[in-house]
């Protein structure tokens, strides 16, 4: 009878997903409301979680509650140490969620909501969520081994060496993107610039309150800070309109971008607890905080999406970002749908928390889940906007023209109406002076945000909902951006340290001075590149990002079937065997398309071959030809970044494949690295209380 | 019912922000240490320790 009742639930909520799919797909009317979306996601997680993810921790992984952790068995009271589930799953999540979910699907968003959408619910659970779930599975039997050090054992030195190097370039170019998304966001606008310089100081205080003040108060100072935040917020309305502070907050973005690679410099030099770590703090709440707060918004309004399902510029014409639907909306949406920075996280960190075996499933695979959720919260933030309103936001100027007037004759003419009236209506309602070609997504972002917030808490708030939000992205954007030069600095210390031991010491003063800024200079090239690029830098940059976390993606499910297989398991490989063809599929027809295609705004090599006609022929106007020489050695160079990765991506594929067949023939193989069965003796209430 | 939630939920936070890390410290070190000469760390020296090796790794992402 309970078996008949829970399949008769379990059918219903079939119905209904596919109902809310379908009725997504096929809607072609004026608009759609956007509780189909959040339905659609709700049952196709579900189901995905009830009987795909069991099915992998039962039978594919053989997960096994008997089997003592990490956690328990190496318990030193600090990092390793047996948490309780719930707990895990927020330590896992606040570090897997970053600005990546919230940007990729706004992007997306030019070819209409449906390939993004399908693509994050679909994406996330055959791809995504398996890939950390497995990840955490591995790591954790290998003593919470990260990913590097797991390919390092299971294929060899090859496969250990092209993950480390991978994570170190993708840390590089995701870094350089978010920098260039912060600069968009606070170009000109001394609201926003005052209230992201704010969080500096207020993280310091934040941080010499919990280290000195009052020692070990976390929660008792993360309060103040967030009450301080949320003043500044406010405040930054005060600073606009004063008539000389207005002023030392009004900057062009190169200056802003120069500010930002001194902030990095100087968060990765100094003790954590001064700057990183209160910074952190108060950048999880706000998060956290924000994504309920959109959550209830959306569900209690039922806002109507406007952007149709499919828009013409799948052809590849978009003014976002060039590239044809498949495969950019692919490489476009990393994060959301599967991303493979996740892997670090799930290896290494989560594992030495882990109390239990059959824990694996909910984080690991729940916590993708949660993440592909706020990815669909994005994109319907992003698609409430008029379409017109939308495409006006995120084109560059030098895509739609640099004056109003024709870019909204220009964005008009694609059929998507808007008017210099409505976006100047909308600017000043927002507290901004205009939002023409505010790039990078998290300006449209914010504006779709304030308006869910404002129809929900009252309009007359929406400057500040605004700002709110912008502040809210910048603040995570810096954290990983302040966190990834610190990390991206011990790697490399690491590295040089087997050249020269004295540069591994990490607290060596010149060591992290030297370290840091090469880390600096890197991401700060790729920033500055960015900002004077007329084209908004972007569009550049963030399909670079796509691959690079695609490919980390791949590796760590190479890693995932390599230990599959040699655990006689080949008839389970497919798995995540399946991922993996299609990321290698997408990521190398990216890439492909990214090298060789005539089109300027998507071939490297056709961009700059472009520029330099354009340039020996004297027809580009002077600004431009200013820069159009370090334009023209970027496309070069991204074009041999992207060569590399690919290249990169390929040897790990098949040195995969020389492993796995190796084994499967009886040759000899590097053996399975797992910890031995040691019996659990953690008493369950104990640990779940 | 609805306080005992909000205890647990209230006790999540805590552990989640690690407001009560020094606490725990103070249990792992009676379930483990007792034994030993050494006193358990003040609270500011744990803390301080605390902090610092929480970002030896992989912290945040994209």
């Amino acid at each position: 009878m309970k078996n008949l009742q829970q399949t008769l639930i379990w059918l219903t909520i079939a119905i209904i997903g596919a109902a809310a799919v379908g009725g997504i797909a096929l809607q072609r009317g004026e608009s759609i409301n956007a509780l189909w979306f959040v339905t659609a996601a709700l049952c196709v997680y579900a189901i995905a979680f009830r009987f795909y993810a069991a099915w992998i921790a039962a039978t594919v992984l053989e997960v096994d509650p008997s089997r003592a952790t990490p956690a328990e068995r190496l318990d030193n009271g600090h990092d390793f140490t047996p948490t309780h589930k719930w707990i895990v799953f927020g330590h896992h999540f606040a570090a897997i969620a970053g600005p990546g979910p919230l940007v990729g699907p706004t992007l997306a968003a030019q070819f209409g909501y449906l390939p993004g959408t399908l693509w994050i619910l679909f994406g996330s659970v055959l791809g995504g969520c398996v890939q950390d779930m497995v990840t955490l599975f591995m790591s954790t039997r290998r003593d919470a081994k990260s990913l590097g050090q797991m390919a390092r054992d299971e294929l060899g030195a090859l496969g250990g060496t092209a993950a480390l190097i991978a994570t170190f370039t993708i840390m590089i170019i995701l870094i350089s993107v978010l920098g260039l998304i912060v600069v968009n966001a606070m170009k000109h606008s001394p609201w926003a610039t005052f209230t992201v310089s704010a969080t500096i100081p207020i993280a310091i205080i934040v941080g010499f309150y919990m280290r000195y003040f009052r020692p070990g108060q976390v929660l008792e100072a993360s309060a103040i800070g967030v009450a301080l935040l949320l003043l500044s917020v406010v405040g930054g309305s005060w600073i606009d309109q004063h008539p000389v502070l207005h002023g030392w907050f009004d900057h062009e973005g190169l200056t802003l971008a120069w500010w930002i690679m001194a902030y990095g410099f100087a968060a990765a030099i100094l003790p954590v607890w001064m700057l990183l770590a209160p910074r952190d703090y108060l950048s999880t709440y706000m998060k956290l905080g924000t994504i309920t707060l959109l959550a209830v918004a959306i569900i209690v309004l039922q806002p109507s999406v406007k952007m149709p399902a499919i828009t013409q510029f799948i052809d590849g014409t978009g003014p976002i970002f060039g590239g044809k639907l498949f495969p950019f909306v692919f490489i476009t949406i990393a994060c959301g749908a599967i991303s493979g920075f996740h892997s670090l996280v799930a290896s290494g960190t989560t594992p030495k928390l882990l109390s239990n075996e059959r824990d694996i499933r909910t984080i690991g695979y729940g916590g993708m889940l949660l993440e592909s959720f706020v990815a669909i919260m994005a994109m319907i933030a992003a698609t409430v906007l008029d379409p017109g309103v939308f495409f006006a936001i995120n084109s560059s100027a030098g895509v739609v023209g640099k004056e109003a007037a024709d870019a909204v004759a220009k964005i008009s003419s694609w059929g998507f109406p808007v008017s210099v009236g409505q976006m100047q209506d909308l600017a000043t309602a927002m507290g901004e002076t205009t939002l023409f070609a505010r790039t990078g997504g998290a300006p449209s972002l914010a504006v779709g945000m304030a308006s869910i917030f404002g129809s929900a808490f009252g309009q007359g708030m929406l400057a500040v909902w605004y700002h709110f939000a912008i502040m809210f992205e910048a603040i995570f954007i810096l954290t990983t951006l302040d966190a990834g030069t610190r990390v991206g600095r011990f790697m490399l210390q690491d590295m040089l340290g087997n050249i020269w031991p004295k540069m591994g010491e990490t607290s060596w003063t010149p060591s992290a001075v030297i370290t840091s800024a090469i880390v600096v200079a890197g991401w700060g090239y790729f920033l500055y590149i960015g900002v004077i690029d007329p084209n908004g830098g972007v569009n550049i940059l963030w399909p670079l990002f796509g691959i690079a976390n695609q490919m980390l993606a791949a590796i760590a499910l190479c890693v995932s079937t390599t230990i599959l297989v040699k655990s006689d398991k080949l008839r389970y490989a497919w798995v995540t065997g399946l991922p993996l063809t299609w990321l290698v599929i997408i990521t190398s027809t990216a890439a492909w398309q990214k090298l060789t295609s005539a089109d300027v705004r998507i071939g490297f090599f056709a961009g700059a071959n472009d520029l330099s006609a354009k340039l020996a022929s004297n027809s580009l106007p002077p600004e431009k030809a200013q820069h159009a020489p370090q334009l023209i050695f970027n496309l070069h160079l991204d074009a041999y970044i992207t060569l590399a990765f690919v290249s990169l991506l390929w040897l790990i594929v098949f040195d995969m494949l020389r492993v796995c067949s190796r084994y499967v023939s009886g040759k000899s193989v590097p053996p399975l690295s797992e910890s031995p069965h040691i019996p659990s003796r953690l008493v369950e209430d104990w640990v779940r209380d | 019912m609805l306080l005992s939630k909000l205890k647990i939920f209230w006790r999540g936070v805590r552990q989640l922000s690690g407001d009560d890390a020094y606490e725990r410290y103070l249990r792992h070190y009676a379930q483990h240490h007792a034994d030993t000469d050494t006193p358990p760390l003040s609270k500011a020296e744990f803390f301080k320790q605390w902090q610092d090796g929480l970002w030896q790794g992989i912290r945040r992402c994209c």
